[in-house]
């Protein structure tokens, strides 16, 4: 053995991350925006980050029972697709649209909107629904997906994440 | 940092410490570099570490949490048990393969 070669580094896995809190606000309710806030999510917890999930207004589609597994997307008012605006709102364009980003979002390995939750769940990621937003849309903690904790206030939840790093989505 | 030594032995790791070169590895050294981030290696551990080196031999990338739980069978709640905080990370340190590269 060389005498220049030195003991190999041993990676840091305890120290960063420990003590972070991310909070996700989840406010829309169509495809492409659910992921976001899912993905990261996702990515902090195997970070060894504690992560709350805030589902308020459209967002709170992305939890409820009857809806979570039918979020589409539009291309209408959405310039990054780059097809003409016109075309967005022809009958029957949502469902095209839904169908190829779908297709889209499997072929990088990626699952759909309720398996990304189990697994956020399962990772130990804690979700909450928005009371003023459940009140108006008439929801019950039944209607919502079995992994929310609970149905907060807006105050409950700014107290319960005090000092964390917070993304509105 | 291209060559260095893990118990003695010499071995290619890159800045972090991750092994680079998939035949450096064995169980042997596995053993060491679990110990060196505080795991003892049980049979559930092994599981683990042997689906990653399988799966990365066939596909050419580092399994994902997602991917351990659902080609590999083993529970995501329980990868974080078994490599708490950073399984994904940990798991892949242990197995001698680059972190995933994968997001989910």
């Amino acid at each position: 053995m060389s005498t220049d070669v030195t003991p190999a580094p041993v990676p840091n896995f305890e120290e960063t991350g420990s003590e972070r809190t991310m909070v996700f606000i989840c406010s829309k309710g169509t495809l492409d925006m659910a992921y976001p806030g899912l993905i990261l999510a996702n990515a902090a917890l195997g970070e060894g980050i504690a992560v709350h999930l805030f589902f308020t207004f459209w967002g709170l589609d992305m939890i409820t029972k009857k809806r979570m597994d039918s979020l589409r997307f539009t291309p209408l008012g959405n310039t990054a697709t780059h097809m003409p605006q016109g075309l967005g709102g022809l009958p029957g364009m949502t469902s095209v649209a839904t169908t190829m980003i779908k297709r889209q979002i499997a072929s990088v390995g990626v699952p759909e909107v309720p398996d990304m939750l189990e697994q956020i769940v399962a990772s130990g990621g804690h979700l909450w629904a928005c009371r003023m937003s459940t009140d108006m849309m008439h929801l019950g903690k039944g209607d919502l997906y079995d992994g929310v904790e609970d149905i907060l206030n807006a105050s409950d939840f700014i107290e319960m994440t005090e000092g964390a790093q917070v993304l509105f989505i | 940092m291209p060559v260095a030594t893990i118990n003695d032995r010499v071995v290619n790791v890159d800045d972090e410490g991750f092994l680079t070169d998939y035949d450096d590895w064995d169980e042997d050294l596995a053993k060491v570099l679990a110990s060196q981030i505080g795991i003892e290696l049980t049979e559930d551990h092994w599981n683990a570490i042997h689906f990653l080196r399988r799966d990365y031999k066939q596909t050419g990338e580092t399994a994902t949490l997602r991917r351990v739980t659902t080609v590999g069978g083993i529970p995501t709640k329980e990868l974080f048990t078994l490599f708490p905080k950073k399984p994904a990370k940990k798991m892949a340190y242990i197995a001698g393969l680059p972190k995933p590269r994968g997001c989910v």
